[in-house]
């Protein structure tokens, strides 16, 4: 009789811990989907565009516009795949993905530079997909800027005004930094998308399934609180998550080279306040839903779009509208997205990122409580429902 | 010590403008056996609900094991156990699992758990299978289990909702006798049913119909005092022609069909006899055999029902 609620947590958890494990599906969707995700987006989500196929027609042949051919096979950024003679087998090339590109120096072009006179060359591109297509533009751009600043500061040494050196020094700056790979970006964007998406759709699901089987019924006429409850269920589910991001870390320091530059502690207290609002979501969830159908597809819908689309995980928050800006307010993963590349990426300590971990733990307790007062009353009237149906 | 387990006053319950249990009183002595029976809708898992503390009652008081039900429903949860026709138990945990969550949740020690142990498996019938998923049992097996878990805590009562649906005869047959011996431990149990056959294991019993209590009272006297007139059991190959022929008469109270045999209630015994021969014969049925009955509970329940509904087997008012 009168034993504190804190004493019922421990066969709750207990028993949780029991059906997890023998749900190897689950846990294998728990601990291991993380991390399959982060080898996917990892290396599908790269923005870095290097060996691009490309095609020279060098129509001119003389000695200058070799040297020009020549920038563009010594760069990692282009192959070149094909020499042609005529401009008009480019198409076909193109056409079968064979090149991206096609480099085209016209008969004239050392003749003009000679002249004095402005040369054009000529670069084709393959727009089809147009991200890469406008990277291939803009390292072409400059490879031929530097290579025409070159050949105007020997035009003038030839006419006498040696020693001359250009006001401005052009280099062959691309806007995707090769050093600042995207994985490194990537990296804290995916661990809050899929602990979330995660944690959140593996909780709903395990209080709609007790609901389904009338577990939560038989439950529900014990002395068990709702507290006791929520707490015993969240234990597992966050270590198991735990361990997933542990995972997700370790992969992205072994196979993208990133590594925590802060402080761990720092890191493992976020992502517990993360995980405890990611859990909060998901007792919310299950809290109005019957079905685990219903239940996943809420799921769904409330974590991967805002997470993807709402925390800065992939367009920068500051851009967006006034009205969107004010939704990511309720998007947990924004605070955490800010904090984890704090940490991560620059080292940075509490002082940096004080207020998105406040904010955070506002939202966990926010949505923590409010799953103990939706369990009962939803569950209530969840009954209420349920009989008038029958 | 209260000398009821359960007394309940006036309990009503509206859900919007459905009323599913309307102002019913009773209670329930300790140690009884008592039957709660209607069919489903009747009302009478709205009024466990309530009983168990999961509802709150839209008017009226109730009280269990002492503790009024929506005064003090977490003292009530304490003292009662609870079972349902669905045998909540984890599927996905052995059957020592299930008991030590579920003595887990009633605050039992571990020592405790250990000690109740043998005697829920040897109840249960599971010795050896201690360590099976529960999944992999019988239906009956888990039906025992159930009520196993739902009486680890020694609880003063137990609710016990639709418990044999779905189960073979031979295990509600068992099922019944270990129902029987907690009642013979002074534990209370309320037990919904809808076979009515199960009832007649009950002391006590009321049955509920739109939410109302129309007959109540233990199987004997029910039956005595309820019907008072001899019921005929009419046994014919053409049952339902015999019983559009009869219910037409003026003289016969009430009649039901079981089978191949009609029952039907008269005022006179050896009147209405005659006349049933004669007014078949009327419509070229011969009856193979008419008896006197003893009455069923069915046949109580069959004639509250009518009466209640004000739509009897015959036009004739009730002696």
């Amino acid at each position: 009789m009168n034993s504190l609620p804190i004493a019922s947590v421990g066969p709750v958890m207990r028993k949780e811990f029991r059906q997890i494990r023998r749900d190897s599906r689950s846990l294998i969707f728990m601990i291991f989907l993380p991390a399959f995700l982060l080898l996917m987006f990892g290396f599908a989500l790269n923005f870095d565009v290097k060996h691009i196929p490309l095609a020279v027609v060098d129509q001119d042949g003389g000695r200058i516009s070799r040297e020009l051919a020549e920038k563009f096979r010594t760069t990692e950024y282009f192959d070149v795949k094909a020499e042609l003679d005529r401009t008009g087998d480019v198409d076909g090339l193109m056409a079968r993905e064979r090149i991206k590109a096609a480099l085209v120096i016209p008969e004239t072009f050392s003749e003009d530079l000679l002249a004095g006179r402005s040369p054009s060359v000529q670069f084709l591109l393959d727009g089809a997909n147009a991200m890469s297509g406008t990277t291939a533009a803009g390292y072409a751009a400059a490879i031929l800027q530097s290579y025409s600043q070159k050949i105007t500061l020997e035009a003038m040494e030839r006419r006498g005004l040696g020693g001359l050196t250009m006001p401005l020094k052009t280099e062959v700056r691309v806007w995707y930094n090769p050093e600042l790979k995207s994985a490194r970006f990537l990296l804290p964007g995916l661990m809050a998308f899929i602990l979330m998406v995660i944690l959140t759709t593996s909780t709903a699901f395990s209080i709609v399934r007790e609901k389904e089987r009338g577990t939560m019924e038989q439950i529900n006429v014990s002395p068990l609180r709702p507290a006791a409850l929520i707490i015993g269920k969240m234990i597992p589910y966050i270590l198991i998550s735990l361990a997933s991001a542990h995972l997700v870390l370790g992969l992205g320091w072994v196979l993208f080279g990133v590594a925590v530059k802060g402080s761990y502690i720092l890191l493992l207290l976020t992502m517990i306040l993360f995980l405890i609002s990611g859990l909060g979501q998901g007792i919310l969830i299950s809290a109005i839903t019957r079905t685990q159908q219903v239940a996943f597809l809420i799921s769904v819908l409330t974590t991967i779009l805002p997470t993807f689309i709402l925390s800065g995980f992939v367009f920068p928050v500051r851009s967006m509208p006034a009205f969107i800006r004010l939704v990511t307010y309720f998007v947990p993963a924004k605070y955490f997205l800010v904090a984890l590349r704090a940490i991560i990426l620059k080292g940075a300590g509490l002082g940096a990122f004080w207020d998105q971990v406040l904010f955070l733990a506002g939202f966990g307790v926010l949505t923590l409580a409010l799953s103990v007062v939706m369990l009962r009353s939803g569950g209530e009237d969840g009954r209420k429902r349920g009989r008038g149906a029958r | 010590m209260p000398e009821y387990s359960i007394e309940v006053k006036s309990l009503t319950k509206r859900f919007g403008a459905f009323t599913a249990v309307d102002g019913i009183s009773f209670a329930v002595g300790r140690g009884a056996i008592f039957g709660f029976l209607g069919a489903n809708g009747a009302g009478k898992s709205t009024t466990i609900r309530m009983l168990c503390g999961l509802l709150s009652p839209t008017s009226g008081t109730a009280s269990v094991g002492g503790f009024d039900i929506d005064r003090q429903p977490e003292r009530v949860k304490r003292v009662i156990g609870y079972m349902s026709q669905k045998f909540s138990l984890y599927e996905d945990l052995t059957v020592v699992e299930n008991i030590r969550f579920f003595g887990g949740v009633y605050g039992l020690a571990k020592r405790a758990i250990d000690l109740r142990m043998p005697w829920v498996l040897e109840m249960a019938g599971l010795q050896g299978r201690e360590r099976s998923l529960t999944r992999t049992l019988s239906v009956g097996w888990k039906q025992r289990l159930a009520l196993g878990c739902a009486v680890l805590h020694e609880p003063e009562i137990v609710f016990l909702d639709e418990p044999t649906g779905g189960v073979d005869p031979a295990s509600r047959r068992r099922f019944w006798e270990l129902i029987n011996e907690l009642s013979e431990r002074k534990v209370t149990v309320f037990v919904t049913t809808h076979y009515l056959d199960e009832a007649e294991y009950c002391n006590d019993i009321r049955l509920i119909h739109a939410g109302r209590i129309v007959a109540g009272g233990s199987p004997r006297e029910l039956k005595d005092e309820v019907i008072r007139n001899p019921i005929l059991e009419v046994a014919s190959d053409r049952a339902v022609d015999a019983l559009e022929t009869l219910q037409k008469e003026p003289w016969v109270l009430e009649t039901s069909i079981f089978g191949t045999s009609l029952h039907v209630s008269v005022a006179d015994e050896e009147e209405g006899r005659r006349l049933i021969r004669e007014r078949l014969a009327g419509a070229g049925i011969v009856p193979e055999r008419i008896d006197r009955i003893v009455p069923s509970l069915e046949d109580v329940f069959i004639h509250k029902i009518e009466e209640q509904s004000g739509s009897r087997g015959s036009g004739e008012a009730a002696p």
